[in-house]
């Protein structure tokens, strides 16, 4: 009875503690927002934050948009349920960078401007490029964005212990509001500020959750994934194959998840338009160089994270919280256990510490997207497809920031029915349509010569067309039945199913259509002005000759 | 726009197309970049092929608990590194300095 009491007590303090500190994170990041946006001034600044940005800031800012709770509380939720399956996911967006690296980000640094439509519309016929170029910007961003904020939803209720349904669509409403005040206020200088910040306070928190978990095993790894076997009960825990290896079906569909989440980060335009805020070719390498060096540590903390949870924590029993929230409490329980437990001090501080951390990290990535989509619909389509040209830096932002209100309020009105689907999926269609629909355009335009309008535009609408088209004939909207339950684990109940396509990720045939397309788009026109233009493109992406520079204030 | 402004200047940008310092700059970016990122992608590919279809000998033990997946694993963040590095080291000192200075014939050239 007595130790009922506390337990309560202690609960509420937790949620004190933790709502305080979501307070002071969204303190924080408004107070930011409002310091960046005093220079505000014309497109490049609202687009580009001014270019003014530094390699190591713009590095912390890329890895402050690429690592979303996804990343935070996904992988290690994956690894504490799955084991080495779950370290799969990790590597892929790891890798994924180099292709960022070597081929994409100096070279769109120096050709292209504000958006990832600029390049293609460098050397081709403007309308149709830039209206498919922003088709797809808006499609992956959207999916990326119901992804962030229904685990938002999710998670903050989960976080703060309020159960109920209207409580999630109120939170949902509420990081939709922050990040259309983010975007509308700050522009992109404000956004990075907040990306900077989350990646600061991610990196600092993973670091002590993952030094204290270390200790409790006397920085013995080994010693940590034996007892993660041994917790769990399961033998197979440090093998792959608990997750994927299950059939030829969900190998192949695993194969065609690591070739979408390789592929497909250089071509996210959240992640392009990044490269946009640096002075300098030089400054785009350095940041993806710090982007490198954040990510791959973050992800190799993540490891530890992961399989401590599995060692430390309840993950199998029926009544495991971590079960219960598919992995995504793994994280925060662990910060509590490592902290001195359930009810003592520095549990709850470490539990509201990790939380709002994972909450910083939500509005960051949110906000990012946001800016994205609204630019390309200020840019691409407003200021180039309709008014061709003919506007002011001052209209060109203000249609920007009318279009953050209203992609901004379409996200929260799909974001309260969408919590039904599952977040790892729409973050992996993401991916899936980013390397089928932007990353062959990119490519095929910087390194071929041939490669014109019609084959642009072709391969951004095939490749999105045929990733999301193979989607909707999955199991992922129909005809999947849960083995154990006899219920659907799809988007349509028992008695609907309408999919013919095996697999869940359609990377492993749309991204081949997506370069397919572009190649055969290419040879059968003929456009003589965009191959004569290859030379100058080509100049200009190596060598920076006429690039667009930093602006001063 | 970028392209009303810079066509003005096409005729400079044809000029250094054929300039043999452009075309040693392209040949030293092209001979690194396309094949390492053959290099890398074979080699994450053969890691995934192995975690699917080799799950035997990646559950292989080496050193206590652990096993040939987790250091296979491993080493994909440290080839990843790696080829970061040496990207960098091969940019900065054979990329860089061309670069620089045709950027700076540029602008001389069009008074910029």
């Amino acid at each position: 009875m007595n130790s009922d009491i506390t337990l309560a007590i202690s609960e509420q303090t937790d949620r004190l503690l933790t709502g305080g500190l979501f307070l002071a994170v969204v303190a924080l990041t408004v107070g930011i927002t409002f310091w960046a946006s005093r220079q505000n001034a014309g497109t490049a600044d609202y687009y580009a934050g001014g270019r003014s940005f530094t390699g190591a800031q713009n590095g912390l800012a890329v890895a402050g948009d690429y690592m979303s709770a996804a990343s935070f509380l996904g992988i290690s939720g994956a690894i504490a349920l799955s084991g080495y399956d779950g370290f799969l996911y990790s590597i892929g967006f790891l890798v994924a960078w180099l292709v960022a690296l070597l081929l994409v980000a100096e070279l769109l640094r120096n050709s292209g401007r504000y958006t990832m439509a600029d390049q293609l519309a460098y050397r081709m016929r403007q309308t149709p490029v830039r209206t498919a170029a922003a088709v797809s910007t808006v499609g992956v961003s959207i999916f990326y964005l119901l992804a962030q904020m229904v685990g938002a939803g999710a998670l903050v209720t989960l976080l703060l212990g309020v159960s109920d349904e209207s409580a999630k669509n109120w939170v949902i409403v509420g990081v939709g509001a922050l990040m259309i005040f983010y975007v509308t206020v700050g522009g992109m200088k404000g956004t990075t500020w907040v990306q900077i910040v989350k990646a600061v306070l991610l990196m600092t928190g993973t670091v002590l959750i993952t030094f204290l978990v270390l200790l409790e095993f006397n920085f013995n790894i080994s010693d940590m994934l034996g007892a993660a076997v041994d917790n769990t009960g399961k033998p197979g825990f440090l093998d792959p194959g608990l997750r994927y290896g299950l059939s030829t079906t969900s190998k192949l569909d695993f194969l065609s998840l690591s070739l979408a989440l390789v592929l497909g980060t250089a071509g996210l335009p959240h992640i392009l338009i990044r490269f946009y805020t640096v002075p300098t070719a030089q400054t785009a390498r350095k940041s993806v160089l710090w982007a490198i060096g954040l990510i791959g540590s973050f992800y190799l903390m993540t490891l530890v994270l992961g399989f401590g949870a599995a060692a430390l924590l309840d993950t199998t029993s029926s009544d495991s919280k971590v079960v219960a929230s598919q992995g995504n409490l793994a994280s925060p329980l662990l910060a509590e256990a490592v902290g001195g437990g359930n009810g003592t001090l520095g549990g709850s501080v470490l539990l509201a510490l990790i939380s709002a951390v994972a909450f910083a990290t939500i509005l960051a990535v949110v906000a990012g997207l946001t800016l994205t989509s609204a630019s390309s619909v200020a840019h691409d389509i407003y200021a180039s497809v309709i008014k061709k040209g003919q506007v002011t830096e001052k209209q060109e932002v203000t249609v920007a920031r009318l279009a953050a209100f209203v992609i901004g309020g379409v996200a929260i009105a799909l974001a309260i029915p969408a919590q039904k689907l599952n977040i790892a999926f729409l973050v992996a269609l993401a991916f899936a349509v980013a390397a089928s629909a932007n990353l062959p355009s990119l490519i095929y335009n910087l390194f071929w010569r041939g490669f014109n309008t019609r084959g642009a535009v072709w391969s951004i609408y095939g490749g999105l067309i045929s990733s999301v088209g193979l989607v909707i004939f999955s199991p992922v909207v129909s005809g999947k039945v849960n083995a154990v339950t006899g219920e659907s684990d799809s988007l349509f109940g028992l008695g609907t199913d309408f999919s013919w396509f095996p697999l869940e990720n359609p990377g492993i045939v749309s991204i081949p259509i997506g370069f397919l397309l572009g190649y055969v788009g290419s040879i059968t026109s003929r456009e003589p002005e965009a191959e004569a233009r290859y030379n100058e493109l080509e100049v200009r992406a190596l060598t920076g000759a006429g690039s667009e520079r930093a602006v001063i204030h | 726009m970028p392209s009303s402004a810079s066509s003005r200047n096409s005729d400079v940008y044809e000029e250094m197309h054929a300039s043999a310092d452009f075309q040693a700059l392209r040949k030293r970016y092209r001979s690194f970049a396309i094949p390492w990122t053959i290099a890398f992608f074979a080699w994450y590919l053969l890691y995934v092929i192995c975690s699917n279809w080799a799950a035997g000998f990646m559950s292989t033990k080496v050193v206590g608990n652990i096993n040939i997946a987790l250091i296979f694993g491993i080493l994909q963040f440290f080839s990843t590194f790696g080829i970061a590095f040496l990207y960098a080291r091969h940019a900065n000192k054979e990329l860089d300095p061309i670069a620089s200075r045709l950027e700076a014939g540029y602008d001389k050239e069009v008074g910029r």
